[in-house]
C-alpha cells in the first residue's frame, strides 16, 4: 500500500459505518426456517422499519442445508437503505441456528464473529446421512463445536429447543423466535414479538407457549434442566439378600473372583447372559471370565487396572447371547416390550395397539435350532434341505399381538431348553472359545493386543447377510492381526483394522489395512 | 395441486392505486405483468419460477375478471412457442420459466420469435439460478439474448425498481418489435420487499379479438428471402429503436457524483451488494449515498454505447462488475471505448473472479483492489472491513472442518421413490452393478449417499435418451430413470419414442408420483387430482403401449420393494427384445400428507374408526450395524445412542416424523435384513368387535407373560 494513502483521512459519506441488523438463520429444510424469517421480517416492518429477506427453496429445501438471511434497518427521512442479498462474513449480528452442526456449519462459514455476532443455537441433533450409515459409530463430535462457538462468538445462546418446542406442543421455530426476543439483540419489545405470533392463524397458542418458555430459558439464564444419565458405575451394588437366591451365588462369586474395576460391567454381562439363557449359563460365563482374569493378572494387569479383564466381562458377555431366533421370539413376547411400545406411541385409553413384525426366517435360521447331530445330517441332504428352504424362506408379516402368532412366537420363545443342544450354540461356542484362546495367547506377549483381540468382538453383529459379513471381517481382522502380533506396534495395527471394518459395510477399508499390513508383515 | 397454497397471495394481486404490496419479488413480478396488461401467461414451473405459476394457476378467478389466459406450459419450448401470438396481432403477452436450463429448451421458438419479430410486447421471465444454492448448471442467459438479439433487463434487486422495469419493459418491446427477456437471479426472486401498487389494465385487445380477426404476413415468417430481412431489420431498425427507447426513459441509472478519476459499470442485480462493499470502505452510506460514480445497467442488452461513452469520458479508469463468464459486458464495453478512443482503462475480470457469486466479500475485494490500482486516496484510511479470517484459522475452527458432516438434500420422509432405489439397490448385489442414467428431479437425490446410483444427468426428460448408445447385445443392460414431469416434458419421445424405433434393448423405469414434485408439486398430464380447469388421469402406461412399448409393466405401489425388485431383474433379464418400461407409482408424500392430514385429524375427532400405522425399532433386537440406513436414508429413520455398558454401536431409531410408508419393513424383509422393525397401527375410536379382539387377546398374553416373567430370576436387582 503506498504511504501517502494511510495519512488522507477521509470523512465518512453520512453513516457510512452505520450497517443494517443482520440476521442468518441456518436450517435443514422442512424446519420452518421460512415461518421464523417471515416472523422477524414482520416484527421489523410493524416497527416502520425496511426489511428484507432471501432464501433458496427449491431442491436445497429437500432436507439439505440452507440459510435464511434478514436484513433491516429504519429509512432515513423517506429513503429506504439499500439491502444485501448475502450474509457477509465477519458482518452478522445474529445467528439462528436449528440443529448443533448446522450451527458448527455457520461457523465455518465466518457467519459467526466474536466482534458482533450473538449465536442463538439449538444444541440437539439430526443426524446426517454420513453419520447414520456408518456400521459402526458414524455420530459426530458435539464437542468440537462447542468448542469452537467458545471461540467465534460474542455471546452463545445455546440450549435444547427442540425439546423445549415439543414439551409446548410446538415447532422449534417458535422456541427460536422466543430465544431471540429473550436475547434482547434487536430493540423490540416482549409483546411485539407475540402481536406477530398472534396475527398468524395456525397453532399460535402453541407457537406462543413455546415462545414465552424460551424466553424465560434465555431470561433466567437458569441451566439446562440434566436428566440424569444411568451410568453404570452410578448404581451401587446390591445387597446379596435383595437377590433372587439362584443369582445371589453368582453375584458373590462376581464381587471374589473379579476386581473392583470390573465389577459394574461384570453385573451388566452377567445379567444380559442369565437373561438370554439361565443361572447354570451365568455360572459357565463367571468360569469363563475367571479364567480370562488370572491370565489378567498373569500378564500384569494390575498395573493396568485389568482393562483385559474388564473388556472381557463386556465382549464375552456379547459374544454368549447371540442372537437367534429364541432370543428375538422372547424379546418380542415380553410384557415390557408392548408397555414401551404403549409409551412411545402415547397410546391413550380406548385406542387398540396391534403391531406387525417384519420377518423372514431361512432354513439356516430353523437349522441353528435343531440338535447339531441332526442339523449336521440334514445340512448334508442339499436336495431336501432346498426342499424345505423354499418352504421357510419367505416373508412373513407377524401379527405379534393376535393370538396364533403371539402363542407361536411365545413356543419358539420358550425354546431355552434345547438351545444348548442346537447347532447354532455348537457354532457359537466353537467361534466363542477360538476368540478367547487368542485373546488368552496375546495378552501374555503383549498387553493391550490382548485387549484389541477381545474388542474385535464388537465387528460380529447382524442377522443373516448382515452377520455373516460381520463374521467374516471379524475373520479377516484376527487373521491380520496374527501376522503383526511379534511387532511392537502391533495392538495399534489391531486397532486400526477394527476402526477400518467399522468404516464402511463392504470391508472396502479393512482390506486395505490388510493389504498394507501384508506388504511389511 | 402444489406443494404450497397461494391463496393467500392470489388476494395481493388484487391490490390496486394506493395499495402497498408486501412479499416476494416473484410475487411482484406477477403482480406487475397484469398492471402491464398481459393477454396471456405461460410457462414452465422451476425455482425461482415455481411460485410465479403456482400463484397464476391459483388466482383463476382475478384473471378471469382480467380475460387474461393463463396456461401451465407442457415445457419451456411450448411456452416459447406460445408468444407467437404477439407476433401479428398487438396482445401483450409473458412466459416464465428457470434459466439457463429452461431457455436452452426454449431457444429454438424464441430464435423464431426474435426473427420475425413482435408486434405484441412480448416479455420472458427467466429466473436465473446461478450461483449458491443452484440446482444447475453454471452459465449465463446472457448469450441467448445476445444471439437471438432479444433485449435483456437486469433490475436491481428492488421490487420497485422490477415493476417498474416490466412495465417499461413492454413498451420497449413494441417500439422496437423485439421480444424482451427480464433476468431475475435465485435471491431477487425470493427477496422479501415491498412496492406501491398500481390498478391492474385489462389487456385491451384480447385473445378473442384476435381468433375473430386472423391476420397474417409472410413477411414475418422466418423463410427466405425474409429471413435475411429480419437480420436487416434487426440491425437497422429494431436495435436503435430500443437504444433510443432505453436511453429516452433513463431505463439505465446513474448514482453518486457527476465527477470523478474513476467509476463502477455494473448489471442492476449486482447494485446492493455493491452499495455494501462501498460502504465497508467508507465510500458509501447504507442508503445509497455513494462517494463514486456508478452507472447501473438495469438493461444489459443492448449496450447504450453513447451512456457507456460518456460515462467514462473524464474517468482514468472504471471498473465493471459482471457475475459469471464470459465477460461479454467487458468485451462490449472495452470495443466502445476503443473505437471512440477514450482512454478509460476498464478493469472487471482482472480484480473480480471470473465465476461465482458476486457476493458483498468478493466485491469487496475486487473494489478495494481496483482502487487500490487507479485511486488508492479514495480508501482514506481505510476503515475496519468485516473479516472472519482470524476465527477461521483458529485451531478449535479448523479442528471443526473435520467435524461438520455434509449434509445433502435427500428424499422426503416417507418418499416413494425411496423404494424404488432401494429395490435397485438389492438388484445390484444379485446382478452387479449396471450403467444407469439419471435425470431431473428429487429422484436425482439417488445419485447421493446412501444409494449412490446413476452415472449421469444430461437434462429434464433426458434419462432415457441419455442411454440411447448403450444399445448393443452385451452381459448387462442400461437403466435409465425418469420422473413423470420429465416424460411429460419430452422424454415420452425423446426417451420412449427414441427407444421403440431405435429397438433398444434397455430397461427404463419411469418414476410417477402423481405431480412435477421437485418444482414444488405442479399437477400434470398423469396427475390423479380431478382438475376441473385441466385434462388429467392421463395414464403413463398407454402412452407408453400408444408410442409401441410392448413390454411394460406397472407397478402401483413403489413401497412393495420386494415386486419392485423382482421386476427390475425380470427387465434386466427377459429374453424379450426392445425397450423395458417399468412405470412405478405412488403418491409424492409431501404432497399426500398436505391432502391426508386434514382428513385424517377431522375423521378422528368425528369418531370415525381410523388407523394410524408408525414404524418402529425393538432397540434390543437392533445390533446397530445399520445396514437398514443404507438401504433407505429416510430422515425419519435415525440412529440414538443406548444407555448400555455392553453396547458400543448406536442402534437404529425411528422418530415420530414417521408416516408409516411402509419402506422400512418392506426392505428389512426383502433384504433379509433382520427381526427389529416393526408397524405399530393404533386404532382410534375402535369398534365395539376391536375392543372385545384385543381385549380377549390381550387378556391370554398378559396370562402367558406373566406365567413366563415368574420363571425368570429377578435380574433387576442385578447391576
Amino acid at each position: 500500500m503506498r504511504d501517502e494513502t494511510v495519512k488522507l483521512a477521509l470523512p465518512a459519506a453520512g453513516d457510512a459505518t452505520e450497517r443494517p441488523i443482520s440476521i442468518a438463520i441456518v436450517a435443514m429444510g422442512g424446519q420452518g426456517g421460512g415461518v421464523l424469517t417471515d416472523w422477524i421480517v414482520q416484527l421489523a416492518e410493524n416497527h416502520g422499519w425496511v426489511a428484507q429477506s432471501t432464501s433458496v427453496p427449491g431442491v436445497a429445501q429437500r432436507t439439505g442445508a440452507t440459510i435464511y438471511y434478514i436484513e433491516a434497518m429504519p429509512p432515513l427521512d423517506g429513503r429506504k437503505p439499500i439491502l444485501s442479498l448475502m450474509p457477509t462474513p465477519g458482518d452478522v449480528d445474529v445467528v439462528m441456528a436449528a440443529e448443533f452442526m448446522e450451527a458448527g456449519r455457520s461457523i465455518l462459514r465466518g457467519l459467526v464473529t466474536p466482534d458482533r455476532t450473538t449465536l442463538i443455537a439449538s444444541n440437539h441433533r439430526t443426524f446426517a446421512i454420513g453419520e447414520k450409515i456408518a456400521p459402526g459409530n458414524g455420530i459426530a463430535d458435539k464437542g468440537a463445536v462447542t468448542g469452537a462457538i467458545g471461540i467465534a462468538a460474542k455471546t452463545e445462546i445455546i440450549f435444547d429447543m427442540n425439546a423445549l418446542a415439543i414439551a409446548n406442543g410446538s415447532v422449534i421455530s417458535a422456541a427460536m423466535f422466543g430465544a431471540l426476543a429473550g436475547a434482547g439483540v434487536l430493540s423490540f419489545s416482549h409483546d411485539s414479538y407475540l402481536d406477530v405470533i398472534r396475527a398468524g392463524d395456525k397453532g399460535a397458542q402453541a407457537s406462543i407457549r413455546a415462545f414465552e418458555a424460551a424466553y424465560d430459558r434465555v431470561q433466567s439464564k437458569a441451566p439446562e434442566p440434566v436428566t440424569p444419565v444411568q451410568s453404570e458405575t452410578a448404581k451401587t451394588p446390591p445387597a446379596p439378600a435383595a437377590l433372587d437366591p439362584r443369582l445371589a451365588g453368582l453375584a458373590a462369586r462376581l464381587t471374589q473372583e473379579l476386581p473392583d474395576a470390573a465389577h459394574a460391567i461384570g453385573r451388566a454381562g452377567l445379567k444380559k447372559v442369565v437373561d438370554f439363557q439361565d443361572v447354570a449359563y451365568g455360572g459357565e460365563y463367571l468360569d469363563i471370565l475367571g479364567k480370562l482374569h488370572a491370565a489378567d493378572r498373569s500378564a500384569g494387569g494390575a498395573a493396568r487396572n485389568f482393562a483385559f479383564t474388564g473388556a472381557a466381562a463386556k465382549y464375552l458377555a456379547n459374544a454368549m447371547t447371540y442372537d437367534d431366533v429364541i432370543r428375538v421370539a422372547d424379546l418380542k413376547t415380553r410384557s415390557g416390550r408392548r408397555a414401551r411400545i404403549e409409551g412411545d406411541l402415547e397410546l391413550s385409553a380406548g385406542q387398540v395397539l396391534q403391531t406387525t413384525e417384519f420377518m423372514h426366517p431361512r432354513m439356516e435360521e430353523v437349522m441353528g435350532m435343531l440338535p447339531a447331530g441332526f442339523a449336521r445330517w440334514l445340512g448334508a441332504k442339499p436336495g431336501l434341505l432346498g426342499w424345505l428352504d423354499r418352504r421357510v424362506n419367505k416373508g412373513r408379516r407377524v401379527r405379534t399381538y393376535s393370538l396364533p402368532w403371539f402363542v407361536a412366537l411365545y413356543v419358539v420363545g420358550g425354546l431355552r431348553g434345547i438351545r444348548r443342544r442346537s447347532l447354532r450354540h455348537a457354532i457359537e461356542t466353537a467361534h466363542r472359545d477360538e476368540w478367547v484362546k487368542s485373546a488368552t495367547e496375546a495378552v501374555r506377549t503383549n498387553y493391550q493386543l490382548g485387549v484389541e483381540v477381545l474388542q474385535c468382538r464388537r465387528l460380529v453383529k447382524g442377522y443373516s447377510d448382515t452377520h455373516s459379513r460381520g463374521l467374516s471381517k471379524f475373520d479377516k481382522t484376527l487373521a491380520a492381526i496374527k501376522l503383526v502380533a511379534p511387532r511392537e506396534d502391533a495392538a495399534d495395527w489391531a486397532r486400526r483394522l477394527r476402526e477400518a471394518a467399522l468404516k464402511d459395510s463392504a470391508g472396502k477399508e479393512l482390506d486395505g489395512v490388510i493389504q498394507t499390513i501384508k506388504s511389511f508383515a | 395441486m402444489a406443494e404450497r397454497s397461494f391463496a393467500r397471495e392470489v388476494e395481493d394481486l388484487r391490490l390496486g392505486d394506493g395499495d402497498t404490496f408486501r412479499g416476494e419479488g416473484i410475487l411482484a413480478i406477477t403482480k406487475a405483468l397484469l398492471q402491464s396488461g398481459v393477454a396471456y401467461v405461460g410457462g414452465y414451473q422451476g425455482s425461482p419460477i415455481s411460485h410465479l405459476m403456482d400463484v397464476l394457476a391459483d388466482a383463476k378467478d382475478v384473471l378471469d375478471d382480467l380475460g387474461v389466459v393463463f396456461q401451465s406450459s407442457a415445457n419451456e419450448a411450448a411456452a416459447a412457442a406460445m408468444l407467437s401470438a404477439s407476433v401479428m396481432y398487438p396482445l401483450r403477452g409473458a412466459v416464465a420459466w428457470k434459466s439457463t436450463v429452461g431457455t436452452n429448451v426454449a431457444s429454438d421458438a424464441l430464435a423464431n420469435l426474435a426473427s420475425g419479430g413482435v408486434t405484441g410486447g412480448t416479455m420472458i421471465i427467466v429466473g436465473e439460478d446461478y450461483g449458491e444454492g443452484s440446482s444447475i448448471m453454471q452459465e449465463r442467459t446472457h448469450a441467448f439474448a445476445m444471439k437471438s438479439q432479444i433485449w435483456l433487463l437486469d433490475p436491481r434487486p428492488d421490487h420497485e425498481c422490477i415493476v417498474n422495469l416490466i412495465e417499461k419493459g413492454f413498451e420497449l418491446s413494441e417500439v422496437s418489435n423485439t421480444p424482451v427477456m427480464l433476468e431475475v437471479r435465485v435471491r431477487a426472486c425470493h427477496m422479501h420487499g415491498s412496492f406501491a401498487c398500481k390498478d391492474n389494465v385489462k389487456p385491451a385487445h384480447t385473445i378473442k379479438d384476435a381468433l375473430n380477426n386472423p391476420k397474417r404476413d409472410v413477411g414475418r415468417i422466418v423463410l427466405p428471402p425474409a429471413a435475411y430481412e429480419h437480420e436487416q431489420e434487426k440491425i437497422k431498425t429494431r436495435m436503435p429503436a430500443a437504444i433510443n427507447f432505453v436511453r429516452d426513459n433513463r431505463l439505465n441509472e446513474w448514482m453518486g457524483p457527476k465527477q470523478g478519476k474513476v467509476g463502477i459499470i455494473m448489471q442492476g442485480g449486482m447494485y446492493n451488494n455493491v452499495i455494501r462493499a462501498l460502504q465497508y470502505l467508507g465510500l458509501s452510506d447504507a442508503y445509497g449515498n455513494t462517494q463514486i460514480p456508478l452507472y447501473v445497467m438495469n438493461v444489459t442488452y443492448p449496450v447504450i454505447d453513447t451512456e457507456v461513452a460518456e460515462f467514462c469520458l473524464d474517468k482514468d479508469a472504471v471498473l465493471i462488475v459482471e457475475e459469471g463468464q464470459p465477460e461479454y459486458l467487458e468485451q462490449a464495453i472495452n470495443t466502445v471505448l476503443r473505437r471512440r478512443d477514450i482512454q478509460a482503462r476498464v478493469h472487471g475480470k482482472d480484480v473480480l473472479p471470473m465465476g461465482g457469486d458476486y457476493t458483498a466479500q468478493v466485491l469487496l475485494g475486487g473494489v478495494r483492489e481496483f482502487l487500490e490500482k487507479t485511486d488508492p486516496r479514495l480508501l482514506g484510511n481505510r476503515p475496519p472491513a468485516p473479516d472472519a479470517t482470524a476465527v477461521l484459522s483458529h485451531p478449535e475452527v479448523e479442528k471443526l472442518k473435520q467435524v461438520v458432516p455434509a449434509r445433502p438434500p435427500g428424499l422426503c420422509t416417507g418418499c416413494p421413490e425411496r423404494p424404488i432405489f432401494a429395490a435397485m439397490k438389492l438388484v445390484e448385489s444379485e446382478l452387479g452393478e449396471h450403467h444407469v442414467s439419471a435425470d431431473i428431479g428429487c429422484h436425482l437425490f439417488s445419485i447421493l449417499p446412501p444409494f449412490n446410483i446413476g452415472a449421469t444427468t444430461m437434462g429434464f426428460g433426458l434419462g432415457p435418451a441419455s442411454t440411447s448408445a448403450f444399445n448393443v447385445k452385451a452381459d448387462k443392460r442400461s437403466i435409465a430413470v425418469m420422473g413423470d414431469g420429465g416424460f411429460w416434458h419430452n422424454g415420452l419421445t425423446s426417451g420412449i419414442g427414441n427407444a421403440v424405433f431405435n429397438k433398444h434393448d434397455g430397461v427404463f423405469v419411469i418414476v410417477d408420483n402423481y405431480y412435477t414434485s421437485a418444482t414444488g408439486g405442479q399437477d400434470i398430464l398423469s396427475s390423479r387430482a380431478v382438475s376441473k380447469r385441466r385434462n388429467t388421469n392421463n395414464s403413463i402406461v398407454q402412452a407408453v403401449k400408444g408410442i409401441g412399448g410392448q413390454w411394460v409393466r406397472q407397478i402401483d405401489r413403489t413401497y412393495d420393494v420386494g415386486r419392485m425388485r423382482d421386476t427390475l431383474k425380470e427387465a434386466l433379464t427377459t429374453k424379450e427384445q426392445g425397450p423395458k418400461v417399468i412405470v412405478a407409482s405412488s403418491e409424492c408424500m409431501l404432497n399426500k400428507q398436505r391432502r391426508v392430514k386434514p382428513q385424517i385429524s377431522k375423521a378422528i375427532k368425528d369418531g370415525v374408526r381410523t388407523v394410524k400405522e408408525r414404524f418402529g425399532v425393538d432397540e434390543d433386537v437392533c445390533t446397530g450395524d445399520h445396514a437398514c440406513i443404507r438401504l433407505s436414508g429416510c430422515p425419519s429413520l435415525s440412529v440414538k445412542q443406548l444407555d448400555d455398558p455392553l453396547r458400543d454401536d448406536p442402534v437404529a431409531a425411528i422418530d415420530n416424523s414417521c408416516v408409516g410408508c411402509g419402506n422400512c419393513g418392506e426392505v428389512a424383509e426383502a433384504a433379509v435384513l433382520c427381526p427389529s422393525f416393526y408397524r405399530a397401527d393404533v386404532i382410534h375410536n375402535p369398534t365395539g368387535w376391536d375392543k372385545f379382539k384385543s381385549k380377549v387377546a390381550m387378556a391370554v398374553i398378559g396370562w402367558l407373560q406373566r406365567r413366563r416373567d415368574r420363571r425368570r430370576p429377578a435380574l433387576e436387582a442385578l447391576a
